[in-house]
């Protein structure tokens, strides 16, 4: 396959991400949804699942899968929608999401059948279960690869930094760990509530390799998750990305971190996708 | 591990913390995919042999007991058997939530020993003691919660928490040497205490350190005609709710003993085993009082809490003369 045929198909399935997200958005009504730093994640998750990431979701559990882990748990949409464009979840299951006796929650809760590997949402955990796989599989001689999302709002979390501190010392080279550097968090932004700083920068002093692109540009994505690697560093891509990424009603404004999608928004949502569907390959 | 008294009083002399790694020295080769783990504490918890002799089962993760909590749930996902230790209050307290999230909400089983909990770290400062950890631990789902009386009971849990279907915290009291409550072999299971004496007045209920001076308090009671049993309560959760229902209906007085605070370990959870009973014995609940007391030798902080054999026998007495 062609790098643009790649390309466009990863841009094809984000775009329906969007579509199954907004959908979603409004299913859940009242329940709301942490719609901001879900759409800010889905470049990357549909990049991942779409052309990255070696799994099957005819065998889930297969012992050589690639890893995801979303330590970001509210960001769950991204993931949710990923894993139906990948084949492991139904349309119909999406739209149960938040409901009552639903399996998708408003963070992932476990369920390797369903191809969600960890429950998270309590922030600053995903990085160290990462690490626990990725040890696992060099002591065993396994080659696959363990991704993790985490988000900047979560990086004022201490337990981030220890998990920082020591993947490089263990060489885990076959972890990666992609920052969604939209810059907000629940009640402002990074720089007015914990700023972050040159995050590339402290992690390269910590010995990661460092990739830093635009989170939202799939051919970079692509790029550096299949091309650039550097042997015994685990590798860190600061991907700087908008919150609330594809509307415009939403794009960069921090009330939507969490908040209910309305009927009006949402014609306008389906309309603005429809446009991008007009303008691309 | 067949315990015999040669056994029992070796391991007396080493005490529980260095129990423990020897233990996972002699289960190595046994268990599969063992993985050891210390946060900047593998002398602590007798494990340096083990770090030498078997380093691809070792791992190091400093002191960072939030991302060692995190890894070895990492590792016990993907199917090891997973051993984590440092001292009590970091092991059960820095790391709570790491635990109720990856051991107690998604069921990762780790076998996490706290070093000495309880106040034997006393000349340190309540810093390093542990009087909160049972109460904490026995309120999160999936989690057993163990607490040796000696340093052979030390090594039979330790087998038994690896071989267990889910997380098991560990908890080690006493000091070293730490005197034998038993000195040849018997059946250890997880959630089954162990009678170790008869009686119909008193039902003393003792778990971890306090079963060797409740033992020789039931002697000093016996001298002054009051039969007490002794129960060896080493699973605090799951309680063996039927010792707790017999000692309720045949004797007149329960007493539950812990080197732990007052509030929510052995004698909460007695308390609430107990709760639903009818015409039950009364309950007096001896431990660390909900405070941080003095600091200082071992022995002088037992005695300020009127832990030692000779205080037991006495409280009891007094209590049981007048209920």
């Amino acid at each position: 396959m062609t790098r643009e045929k790649i390309i466009s198909d990863i841009e094809a399935t984000a775009r329906r991400m969007r579509r199954h997200i907004i959908d979603m958005a409004v299913e859940a009504g009242a329940n709301s949804s942490h719609f901001g730093g879900g759409l800010s994640i889905v470049d990357i998750t549909a990049t991942l699942f779409g052309k990255v990431m070696n799994i099957d979701p005819k065998n889930p559990e297969w012992a050589d899968r690639d890893r995801f882990i979303l330590s970001k748990g509210h960001g769950c949409i991204g993931y949710y929608t990923a894993l139906c464009e990948a084949g492991f979840l139904t349309r119909d299951e999406l739209l149960t999401f938040e409901k009552s006796d639903s399996f998708l929650y408003g963070h992932p809760v476990m369920n390797r059948a369903k191809g969600i590997e960890f429950s998270n949402g309590s922030l600053g955990m995903g990085m160290a279960l990462g690490i626990g796989v990725c040890v696992a599989a060099k002591r065993r001689g396994q080659s696959h690869q363990t991704y993790v999302i985490i988000g900047d709002g979560e990086s004022n979390e201490g337990s981030v930094w220890e998990a920082v501190m020591a993947a490089p010392h263990l060489r885990l080279d076959n972890l990666t760990v992609i920052l969604d550097r939209n810059g907000h968090q629940q009640t402002g932004s990074n720089d007015e509530i914990m700023p972050l700083g040159d995050a590339a920068e402290k992690y390269r002093a910590f010995g990661w390799h460092v990739t830093e692109l635009d989170g939202h540009d799939v051919g970079g994505l692509y790029d550096a998750f299949t091309t650039d690697r550097v042997p015994d560093k685990p590798h860190a891509i600061i991907a700087k990305t908008v919150k609330g990424k594809g509307f415009s009603f939403s794009e960069d404004d921090n009330s939507w971190h969490h908040k209910i999608l309305t009927k009006k928004q949402y014609e306008i949502a389906v309309e603005e996708l429809a446009a991008t569907e007009g303008q691309q390959p | 591990m067949i315990l015999d008294k040669r056994k029992a009083i070796g391991l007396s002399r080493i005490g529980s913390r260095a129990t423990y790694g020897m233990t996972l020295f002699d289960l190595a080769d046994s268990t599969p995919d063992l993985m050891v783990l210390t946060a900047d504490t593998s002398t602590s918890a007798g494990l340096d042999r083990f770090r030498k002799t078997y380093p691809e089962k070792y791992l190091e993760v400093g002191i960072a007991e939030q991302n060692a909590m995190g890894i070895a749930a990492g590792l016990a996902s993907e199917g090891m058997t997973v051993a984590l230790s440092t001292f009590a209050p970091f092991q059960t307290m820095r790391c709570c939530e790491q635990i109720k999230v990856n051991l107690g909400y998604m069921k990762h089983k780790v076998v996490f020993t706290g070093l000495a909990s309880g106040v034997v770290l006393g000349t340190l400062g309540y810093t390093h003691c542990c009087i909160e950890d049972m109460a904490i631990m026995r309120a999160i789902p999936n989690i057993t919660v163990v607490s040796p009386a000696d340093c052979g009971e030390t090594a039979k849990a330790v087998e038994a928490a690896l071989a267990h279907s889910q997380s098991v915290y560990i908890r080690l009291t006493g000091g070293s040497p730490n005197p034998p409550v038993y000195r040849e072999d018997y059946e250890f299971e997880i959630g089954k205490s162990v009678k170790l004496r008869d009686g119909k007045d008193v039902g003393i209920i003792a778990t971890g350190s306090m079963v060797h001076p409740s033992l020789q308090a039931a002697e000093i009671l016996a001298e002054n005609g009051i039969e007490a049993a002794v129960i060896n309560m080493h699973t605090i959760k799951p309680l063996d709710n039927d010792v707790v229902a017999d000692l309720a209906s045949n004797t007149k007085l329960i007493v539950t003993i812990e080197e732990h605070s007052i509030i929510g370990g052995l004698g909460g959870a007695v308390a609430e085993a107990k709760a639903p009973l009818r015409n039950a014995a009364p309950h007096m609940i001896m431990g660390i009082a909900d405070s941080y007391g003095r600091s200082g030798d071992y022995a002088d902080i037992l005695a300020h809490y009127g832990l030692t054999a000779e205080q037991i026998a006495a409280k009891i007495m007094t209590e049981f003369k007048s209920s």
